[in-house]
C-alpha cells in the first residue's frame, strides 16, 4: 500500500476550498450526466422515431404502475433527506446518531428495490420482457442501470454503517468527508429517479 | 505538503510522521505487481500498451499480406494460423475482417491511449508538477486492474466460435447486432476499458487541480499537463455515451431487443424475430460522440511530449505557451461538436450537416494554431538532435500531412467521393501513427532514463527512427492516391473492381513498407531492454531540462522528491540571457 | 469495360453533379499543397539555421511573428471561402435540387448481404406494392404478387442500366445490416440504412459500363457486393427494357428476376 501522504486528502486545498475527495466526486458524477444523459436521449430518439408510444397502445401510466412509482419516488427523497441528517450527525459529532439515519438510508433504498421487484416480476410474468418491445427495452434498460446504481449506493452507505466507521475513531474530519461524498452520490440517483418516472410513467 | 498528515490512504489506519520511504518493505507483489505507486502503475500501463501496439501491428502485417498477394497463401504462418481463420494457408473473408476490426479496437483502446495517458500520464504528471503521487493511489491501482482483464477479454475474443469481432472497430448496427459471439466479447472487454478509462481521469483531474507543488500556479505548467488535463476531460465526459450504447448493444445481442434494429428486417433470408422499432442511426451518433473526442484523446498527449521535447532540445522556451493552452482548451470544447462529420452519409439533412461542417471547419484552427506554435518554436534555437528530438521534429510535418488532409473529409461535397475510402485511412493514420506514436516514442527516449536510471543507447534510436520515418510514409502516402482513386476501405480483395485493380501496384509497396516498418522496430526493442542493464548511468537531470520530473532521483524512489519541490518560475526557461546555464530550472531557487 | 480509365487519381468524371465537385477537391489540394510547402520550407530552414553548433546560442526573446498572424488569417479567409463558398452550394445542390419528378427515370434500390437489387416500375410506371413477408429467393425485393401495378416491374440483381442525359431518382434501402450506394464515376455515394429509404438522384453525360461497389463494411462478403452499372444510350435503354420487360401474366404469379449482362 501507498506510504506516502497524499495533501488534501482531508483538509480543503487553500484555492477550489474543498478536499480531494469531493472534487473526485463531483467529476464523476459529471460523467454519469453524460451516461444517463446519452440513455435518455436515446429514448426520445427511439420514442419519436415510433408512431405509437407505447407501441401497443394506451398510455404509459397504463402499462407502469404510477402508485408504486409514485411511492418510490417519495422514498427516494426521503431516503435523501436521511442521508444528509446522517452526514449533518457527523458534523455534530454523534456516531450513534449518525448509524440510526445511515441505517434509514440504506433501509428505504431496500425498500425501493423490493419494489422494484414486484414491478419487474409482474412484466415477467406477463411474458413482457425487454424484447417485448422498445416500450420495455427502454423501461428495462433505464430502470435497471438506476437500479445498479442503488445497488451500488447501498453498499457503499452499509460498508460506511459498519466496518467503514472504524475510522470515526481515529480520523472523524475524513470520515464524515467520506459521508458528504457518499450523500452527493446518493442525491445523484435519486435525481436520475425523479427524472426516470415522470418520463417513463407518466408521459 | 505535510508530513504530519494523516494517510488514511495507508489503509491500517494509523496515522504517524514518516518521511515518505516508507518504513517497511513491501514485498514484491505490492511493490511491483498490485502497488498503488503512480510510477509502477505507469510502466504497467507502458509495457502492456507497447506488447499490445506490437500486437496490434501484427494483426495488420497479415491483413497486408492478403491485400498485397490477395487469394495467395501465406508462407510459414499461414499453417500456423489454422484451417478456419487460414484454409489452406489462405486468409478468410471473415478472419480478414476480424483482424481489420481487432487491429483499430487494439490499437487505439488498447495501445495508443494507454501508453499515452496510462503510461505517460501516470508515469510524468505527478512529478511534473511536484506530487508526491497520484491524488487517488488506489483508485489508480484499481483502474490498472480492471483494464488488464478487459484487454485479456478482448483478445480472447478470437478464439470464440466464430472468432473475434469483425464489424469494424466502429460496430455498427445491424451488422453488429447479428455477428458472431466475439462481438459481445468486445462489448464487455470495451465496457471493463471504459470504466477503467473512466476512474483514470477523475484521478487526473483531481491531481492536477489539487497536488500541484507550492508555486506552481496554472500558467507554469508544463504544457504536457495541460495537454493531459484537457485530454482527462475529454475521457471523463466522452466515454459514457459509448458505455450507454455498449450496454444497449449488448441488450440487443443477449436479450433480443431492437434499440438498433428497425423492423422488418430479412437476414439470409430468414425474417428477424425481433420487435423492431428501433434505429441503427443510433448507435452511430452515441458512438461517435465518443469517437470524436477520442482521435483529440489520442494527439493530445503526443502534442504535450512534443512541446517538452522541442523545447528542452532547441534551448528556448516555446513560442506561443498562452496561445497553445488556449489553442488546446478551445479544441477540447469543440471536439464535442463535431462528431456527425463521421455521418455525412447516412441520409443526414442539409442543416444539420452544414452545422457539422462549420464546427469541424472552426476546429481546424486551433490545430493550426498549436501546429504553427511549435514550429515557430524551432525559430532562433540551438537545436540538438538526439533521438527523442528526431521524433517530434518528425512528428510536426507527419501531423500537418494528417491534419491537412481532414480538409476534404470535413467538407460535405469532397466527402461524398472520398468517405470510406482509403483517404480516410491514410488521413487518420498520417495523424495517429507517423504522428502521436512518433510523438510516444520521443516521449520513451526522454523519459526512460528517469524511469530507469539510464539512457537508450543513440545509435540503435537514430536507426530505430531512420528506418521508420521512411517505411512509415511509404505506407500511408499511396493511400491518397488509393482513396483518391474511388478505392472502399475494408475489402478484403480489392482486386474484384476496376478501379482496385487500378491501384493495387500500391498495395504491394505500402505492405513491404509495413513490413520494414515491422524490422525497423527491432532495434528499439533490443534498445528497450539491453539499456535497463547496459545503458549509460544518468543522474537526475540527464537533458539539463526545466521541469520539475528532473528534480526527482532517476528512478524517484517512493514520495519521489527527496526533499519538496517549490516552483520559482516558467516552465521552459531556457538560454535565459545573463545566466551562466543555458537552462534555468523550475526547481532551482536561484536562476 | 474500359480498365484503363482507372489510375491513381480520380477517374472520368460522368455526371452532371461531379465537375464541381472535383473543382472542390483539386482547389482544396492546391490549397492543401501550398500550406504543407511554406510550412515545410520554413520548418527545414529552421532546422538547418539553428542546429546546434559551436558558438551558437539560442534567442531567449521570442520573435515577434507578425507574418504568422496574417498567414493565420488567410488560411481562416481561405477555409471560410471553401467552406461557403465552394462545398456549401455543391452540396445543398446536390441535396435540394431535386429533378422534376416526372423527367426522371424512377428505381427503387433494396440491398442485402450481398447484392443489389433493383426495381424498376415498367410501362404503368408505377412500382408494385413491397413487403419484407414476401422476400424469398425468387423475390428478393419481396414484390407483393397481389398488386397488378407489379406485374410489368423489372427486377435486377447487380445490374443498374441507366441512360444518358435523363436524371435517374434511385430510392435506396437494405434489408439486412447498413449498406453504401456507390458508383465513383457518377460522384454518387449515399447510405443504405435499413428501415429507411433514402432518396438518391444524378444524370449521366457519357455511356458506358463502369460499376458499383458496397461503400459501408456489410459482413464477409462486404468486398464482392459489386454491380455493373450500364449507362446506355437513350435507345439502347428503350430496347434493354422492352427486351428485359416481364411476360404479361394472366395468373398472380411474382414476376420472375432477370439477370441480363
Amino acid at each position: 500500500m501507498s506510504e506516502t501522504a497524499i495533501p488534501y486528502m482531508v483538509k480543503p486545498h487553500p484555492v477550489t476550498g474543498i478536499p480531494n475527495g469531493k472534487l473526485g466526486i463531483w467529476l464523476f458524477l459529471a460523467s454519469e450526466v453524460m451516461l444517463f444523459g446519452a440513455l435518455f436521449s436515446s429514448y426520445v430518439l427511439i420514442r419519436t422515431g415510433m408512431p405509437h408510444w407505447p407501441p401497443e397502445g394506451g398510455l404509459s401510466s397504463e402499462v407502469l404502475n404510477v402508485p408504486l412509482g409514485t411511492f418510490n419516488t417519495a422514498v427516494l427523497i426521503t431516503s435523501s433527506i436521511t442521508m444528509v441528517l446522517a452526514w449533518a450527525s457527523c458534523k455534530m459529532g454523534s456516531l450513534p446518531k449518525f448509524r440510526s439515519w445511515m441505517g434509514a438510508t440504506v433501509f428505504l433504498a431496500l425498500v425501493f428495490l423490493v419494489v422494484k421487484y414486484f414491478e419487474y416480476s409482474d412484466k415477467f410474468h406477463h411474458e413482457h420482457f425487454p424484447s417485448h418491445d422498445n416500450f420495455y427495452a427502454v423501461y428495462f434498460v433505464l430502470t435497471g442501470l438506476h437500479g445498479l446504481h442503488i445497488v451500488g449506493g447501498i453498499i457503499v452507505n452499509t460498508y460506511l454503517l459498519t466496518a467503514g466507521s472504524k475510522m470515526w475513531q481515529t480520523d472523524p474530519e475524513h470520515f464524515t468527508n467520506r459521508v458528504e461524498n457518499a450523500g452527493l452520490y446518493w442525491h445523484f440517483v435519486d435525481l436520475v429517479w425523479i427524472f426516470l418516472f415522470p418520463s417513463l410513467y407518466l408521459l | 505538503m505535510s508530513v504530519q498528515q494523516h494517510t488514511a490512504t495507508t489503509g491500517n489506519g494509523h496515522g504517524h510522521a514518516h518521511d515518505g520511504h516508507g518504513h517497511h518493505e513491501l514485498p514484491f507483489w505490492r511493490k511491483y505487481i498490485f502497488s498503488a505507486d503512480h510510477k509502477v502503475i505507469g510502466i504497467q500501463y507502458g509495457v502492456t500498451a507497447l506488447v499490445f501496439l506490437f500486437f496490434g501491428f501484427t494483426l495488420m502485417m497479415l491483413m497486408r499480406w492478403q491485400l498485397a498477394y490477395p487469394g495467395q497463401p501465406l508462407p510459414v504462418f499461414g499453417k500456423l494460423l489454422g484451417e478456419t481463420a487460414m484454409p489452406g494457408g489462405v486468409m478468410a473473408p471473415e478472419f480478414y475482417n476480424q483482424l481489420g476490426a481487432m487491429h483499430g479496437t487494439i490499437m487505439v483502446f488498447l495501445g495508443v491511449v494507454p501508453l499515452a495517458v496510462g503510461g505517460f500520464g501516470n508515469f510524468v504528471v505527478p512529478l511534473q508538477i511536484g506530487a508526491p503521487d497520484m491524488a487517488f493511489p488506489r483508485l489508480n491501482m484499481a483502474s490498472y486492474w480492471v483494464f488488464l482483464p478487459g484487454c485479456v477479454l478482448m483478445v480472447a475474443s478470437f478464439f470464440l466460435e466464430g472468432g473475434a469481432a469483425q464489424s469494424g472497430w466502429t460496430s455498427y448496427p445491424p451488422l453488429s447486432d447479428i455477428a458472431p459471439p466475439g462481438q459481445t466479447a468486445w462489448l464487455f472487454a470495451m465496457v471493463l476499458i471504459i470504466t477503467s478509462s473512466l476512474l483514470g481521469s477523475i484521478n487526473f483531474i483531481v491531481t492536477i487541480v489539487q497536488l500541484r507543488a507550492k508555486g506552481l500556479s496554472f500558467w507554469r505548467l508544463p504544457f504536457f499537463v495541460h495537454a493531459q488535463l484537457v485530454t482527462a476531460f475529454l475521457l471523463l465526459l466522452a466515454f459514457p455515451p459509448l458505455e450507454a450504447a455498449s450496454v444497449l448493444q449488448i441488450m440487443d445481442r443477449l436479450a433480443h431487443t431492437s434499440f438498433f434494429l428497425p423492423s422488418g428486417l430479412v437476414v439470409s433470408g430468414e425474417p428477424l424475430k425481433i420487435a423492431g422499432g428501433g434505429n441503427p442511426l443510433l448507435w452511430q451518433h452515441l458512438f461517435w460522440f465518443l469517437a470524436h473526442p477520442e482521435v483529440y484523446v489520442l494527439i493530445l498527449p503526443a502534442m504535450g511530449i512534443v512541446a517538452e521535447v522541442i523545447a528542452n532540445n532547441t534551448r528556448k522556451p516555446l513560442w506561443g505557451y498562452r496561445l497553445l493552452v488556449y489553442s488546446v482548451v478551445f479544441l477540447g470544447f469543440m471536439s464535442f461538436i463535431v462528431w456527425a462529420h463521421h455521418m455525412f452519409m447516412t441520409g443526414m439533412g442539409t442543416t444539420m450537416s452544414t452545422f457539422f461542417q462549420i464546427t469541424t471547419m472552426i476546429i481546424s484552427i486551433p490545430s493550426v494554431i498549436i501546429l504553427t506554435c511549435f514550429i515557430m518554436s524551432l525559430y532562433g534555437g540551438n537545436i540538438r538532435f538526439t533521438t527523442p528530438m528526431l521524433f517530434a521534429t518528425a512528428f510536426l510535418p507527419m501531423f500537418a500531412i494528417g491534419g491537412l488532409t481532414g480538409l476534404p473529409l470535413g467538407l460535405t461535397a469532397s466527402d461524398i467521393y472520398l468517405h470510406d475510402t482509403f483517404y480516410v485511412i491514410g488521413h487518420f493514420h498520417y495523424v495517429v501513427a507517423p504522428g502521436t506514436i512518433f510523438g510516444l516514442f520521443a516521449g520513451v527516449y526522454y523519459w526512460y532514463p528517469k524511469a530507469t536510471g539510464r539512457k537508450l543507447n543513440e545509435t540503435l534510436g537514430k536507426l530505430h527512427f531512420w528506418v521508420s520515418f521512411v517505411a512509415i510514409n511509404f505506407i500511408f502516402m499511396p493511400m491518397f492516391f488509393q482513396g483518391m482513386a474511388g478505392l472502399s476501405r475494408r475489402l478484403y480483395d480489392p482486386t474484384i473492381y476496376a478501379h482496385g485493380r487500378g491501384v493495387q501496384a500500391l498495395n504491394v509497396v505500402i505492405s513491404w513498407g509495413a513490413w520494414t516498418l515491422a524490422l525497423a522496430q527491432i532495434p528499439f526493442i533490443i534498445n528497450f531492454f539491453m539499456s535497463l542493464k547496459r545503458g549509460a548511468r544518468v543522474a537526475e537531470n540527464p537533458w539539463n531540462a526545466t521541469t520539475l520530473e528532473w528534480a526527482a532521483p532517476s528512478p524517484p524512489g517512493h514520495g519521489n522528491f527527496l526533499t519538496e519541490p517549490v516552483v520559482y518560475r516558467e516552465p521552459y526557461e531556457y538560454s535565459v540571457p545573463g545566466q551562466p546555464n543555458d537552462y534555468s530550472p523550475q526547481f532551482r531557487a536561484e536562476a | 469495360m474500359d480498365e484503363k480509365i482507372y489510375g491513381w487519381w480520380l477517374p472520368p468524371d460522368v455526371s452532371v453533379h461531379g465537375a464541381k465537385i472535383d473543382q472542390l477537391m483539386s482547389v482544396l489540394h492546391w490549397f492543401m499543397a501550398l500550406l504543407f510547402i511554406g510550412w515545410g520550407i520554413f520548418f527545414l530552414y529552421c532546422l538547418i539555421r539553428f542546429r546546434a553548433r559551436p558558438g551558437h546560442a539560442a534567442l531567449y526573446t521570442p520573435v515577434k511573428a507578425i507574418a504568422t498572424k496574417y498567414i493565420e488569417g488567410f488560411v481562416l479567409v481561405v477555409e471560410i471561402f471553401l467552406l461557403f463558398g465552394l462545398s456549401t452550394p455543391v452540396w445543398l445542390a446536390y441535396k435540394n435540387n431535386v429533378p422534376d419528378s416526372a423527367k426522371a427515370l424512377h428505381v427503387r434500390l433494396v440491398a442485402e448481404q450481398f447484392a443489389w437489387n433493383f426495381q424498376y416500375p415498367g410501362k404503368d410506371g408505377k412500382f408494385g406494392k413491397t413487403d419484407a413477408s414476401f422476400i424469398s429467393a425468387d423475390n428478393p425485393v419481396g414484390l407483393d404478387p397481389e398488386d397488378a401495378a407489379g406485374k410489368d416491374d423489372l427486377i435486377t440483381v447487380n445490374n443498374l442500366h441507366i441512360p444518358v442525359g435523363q436524371p435517374v431518382m434511385v430510392d435506396i434501402s437494405s434489408k439486412d445490416v447498413i449498406h453504401s450506394f456507390n458508383i465513383p464515376v457518377l460522384r454518387v455515394k449515399q447510405d443504405t440504412i435499413p428501415g429507411q429509404m433514402i432518396p438518391v438522384w444524378f444524370e449521366a453525360t457519357q455511356p458506358g459500363h463502369f460499376e458499383l461497389a458496397c461503400a459501408q463494411l456489410c459482413g464477409l462478403g462486404h468486398y464482392r457486393m459489386r454491380g455493373d452499372v450500364l449507362i446506355d444510350t437513350p435507345e439502347d435503354f428503350a430496347k434493354w427494357q422492352a427486351e428485359n420487360a416481364p411476360p404479361p401474366q394472366e395468373a398472380p404469379a411474382a414476376a420472375a428476376p432477370e439477370e441480363k449482362k
